[in-house]
């Protein structure tokens, strides 16, 4: 008389999964079932079909990106490891967790972290870098056809102006970072999970 | 060896002579013998019990996850404008920052993890478990008095309760194709319409016995009147004998071959439906004609249209389509709750065909289902908006939640109109030079999928 979602999954791949997240017992489970509700194949794994089937983000601007950040280079299929490793992303910080010191690796869900997960949505060709063209891409996802290409342009120009601080017309992760330091990435960037 | 045999005929004929007595001849009257009102009381009654063993069980070992009927995330209520203007701070005007995609991001993972849209299109989720196995998603071996319930309600329901229905749903449909035939046969007089509301509404009362159905209806006084529409929201396709119960509706339907070929020819003969070809089906024109010709003539039957044109889980009210309020005439609304604890009504049409499904629907407990008339109303403003006040006050009745959403969206995708929308909103809030709070466009001025009348089977 067991639950159907979790006697697929196992106790050590919860456990397992609980320490590289962060998620909790009956968060990893409920998610686990969230996930099996979407994957309409039963194989175990999404595809990117699967993600577009969910309206809300088939209709956001950036669906496209946010759904590519789950398949990592030349993949087309997640399964629920990967799954929960790019939603910790979205973990919000927790009070116990802000002032631990750094001896272990930092949490996927840490303010840096986080950065870097916005980061790489812009940078697709993982240099490092944000280049105008890559800037301009996001831009144009983000507005389609309501901007003129010279708008955009220029658009893109100045805010790489403000942010490039050694002159190589791109943005490097330190430079991303400073710009949005005063902002709260910590609740703009984080998903509140009931318990 | 000729023994077992004729034992087996005698009890076969008293079998069903039992079943004549009790439930077909009741049904001619309209009356009940209060049985299945019996039964639902020990069902209530057993199925508290199981709720609070269940949640002391719960008590007892923390380690048992708790389902969550709130779903999995909180969400921020907070607007494309407000967002934005948080993340640029103290910046001088309405510029784009690198922080502008946090709300993008934050919203499509928001809707990665719990959305509202794909789970009206799957069962819907109990606090507690009623005892069904298909029902059981989270709930832990608790209790040995427990397991032996569960048991004894499997036996009952696959040994018991499944024969019983089978031999009813047989019953039931011979007794519509002959009945209706014969009745076909009349001249058109007062007495052969009096003679086939009999025989289709005896059809419907054997079915419904045959699922154990307790209907309670509310508001008799708003009951359809002959030369309107009936709308209702629409969660299976028993929702038809949910309604047929009462009174007769004129069915609208596309010409369907086999079994229900044969049903819809012999229905047909008595009183008259409205069943189109497939090839009518594809002209909105032709459709919403035909329909009108049968509306403006006043002694036929109510039409009976469901117009959201697929089935969902009884949570909510999804779009409903313009094309049936178009046609005219007086709309009748009727909200429908099924009460999810004795049996999953919602028909998955994706997961499971008409068989299994109905196959799942008799071996469920039973199902009780509440049926709210509301007050006629008329169209007097443009038919998008009469749809979407009708489906308010039906969702309001009902208890349901009024979604925007269209049902068309279970198998095809969402128009990428929708995705411009948030799109110029986005680039409205970059071009100003002050950024003024912009309302946020919620999902109603959706475009629909495909402008037609709504569901015909």
């Amino acid at each position: 008389m067991g639950s159907r979602a979790s006697t697929l999954l196992r106790e050590e791949e919860i456990e397992e999964i609980k320490k590289e997240t962060g998620f909790s017992h009956s968060q990893i489970t409920r998610l686990y079932s969230r996930f099996s509700s979407l994957d309409k194949g039963e194989n175990g794994t999404l595809s990117r079909e699967d993600f577009q089937r969910i309206p809300e983000l088939a209709i956001n601007p950036l669906g496209d990106r946010i759904i590519n950040a789950f398949f990592p280079e030349s993949e087309d299929q997640v399964n629920f490891r990967g799954f929960m490793r790019t939603l910790a992303h979205f973990r919000p910080i927790e009070d116990n967790e802000k002032n631990k010191d750094h001896t272990a690796s930092e949490p996927l869900n840490s303010r840096t972290n986080k950065l870097l997960f916005a980061f790489r949505l812009y940078d697709l060709d993982r240099d490092d870098k944000i280049s105008r063209d890559e800037l301009l891409q996001v831009l144009r996802m983000m507005v389609g056809v309501n901007i003129s290409d010279e708008q955009l342009g220029s658009i893109a120009d100045r805010t790489i102006q403000e942010a490039d601080q050694n002159g190589d017309s791109s943005i490097s992760f330190n430079e991303f970072i400073k710009v949005l330091e005063k902002v709260d990435v910590e609740q703009k960037m984080s998903i509140r999970f009931l318990h | 060896m000729e023994d077992p045999w004729g034992t087996a005929l005698a009890l076969f004929q008293v079998w069903i002579s039992v079943l004549l007595c009790l439930v077909m001849l009741p049904a001619m009257f309209g009356l009940s013998l209060g049985v299945t009102g019996v039964y639902i009381q020990i069902l209530v009654q057993i199925l508290e019990w199981a709720t609070l063993r269940i949640q002391r069980g719960r008590k007892e070992k923390t380690s048992v996850p708790i389902p969550l009927p709130n779903g999995i995330i909180h969400r921020d209520g907070g607007s494309m404008a407000q967002e934005m203007l948080e993340v640029r701070g103290s910046r001088p005007g309405g510029d784009f920052t690198l922080g502008d995609v946090f709300y993008f991001y934050k919203k499509g993972m928001e809707s990665l993890v719990d959305d509202q849209v794909t789970q009206c299109f799957s069962s819907e989720e109990l606090a507690s478990w009623n005892l069904l196995t298909r029902t059981n998603q989270n709930f832990r071996y608790i209790s040995l008095r427990l397991t032996v319930i569960w048991g004894v309600g499997v036996f009952v329901r696959y040994c018991l309760l499944f024969p019983l229905r089978i031999t009813l749903a047989t019953i039931s449909f011979t007794w519509l194709v002959i009945s209706t035939t014969l009745v076909g046969f009349l001249p058109e007089t007062s007495a052969k319409h009096w003679l086939s509301e009999v025989a289709h509404l005896m059809f419907y009362r054997i079915c419904a016995r045959g699922l154990s159905a307790t209907i309670r209806y509310h508001n008799k006084c708003n009951r359809p009147k002959k030369g309107g529409i009936c709308v209702a929201n629409h969660t299976t396709p028993i929702d038809i004998i949910i309604l047929a119960n009462d009174r007769c509706y004129a069915m609208v339907g596309q010409v369907h071959g086999g079994l229900m070929g044969v049903i819809q020819r012999s229905m047909v003969r008595s009183c008259p439906h409205v069943w189109f070809e497939r090839t009518e089906m594809k002209d909105r024109n032709t459709v919403t004609n035909r329909l009108r010709e049968h509306v403006t003539c006043e002694d036929k039957l109510p039409i009976l249209i469901f117009p959201e044109g697929t089935c969902i889980n009884n949570t909510s009210v999804m779009m409903f389509k313009k094309g049936s309020f178009e046609i005219g005439g007086t709309i009748y609304p009727v909200a429908i709750k099924y009460d999810p604890r004795f049996g999953d009504a919602f028909w998955n049409s994706a997961k499971y065909n008409m068989v299994s499904y109905l196959l799942r629907t008799m071996t469920s407990w039973a199902i009780v289902v509440n049926v709210w008339y509301l007050p006629p109303m008329t169209r007097l403003e443009d038919a998008s908006q009469f749809a979407q006040r009708v489906k308010s006050a039906i969702a309001l009745k009902g208890g349901l939640i009024d979604m925007a959403w269209d049902g068309g969206l279970k198998r095809a995708r969402v128009k990428d109109s929708l995705k411009e929308e948030q799109q110029k909103m986005y680039s409205s809030m970059i071009r100003k030079t002050n950024s003024q709070l912009i309302p946020d466009l919620s999902p109603n001025s959706l475009l629909t999928l495909d402008v037609d009348i709504g569901l015909i089977y």
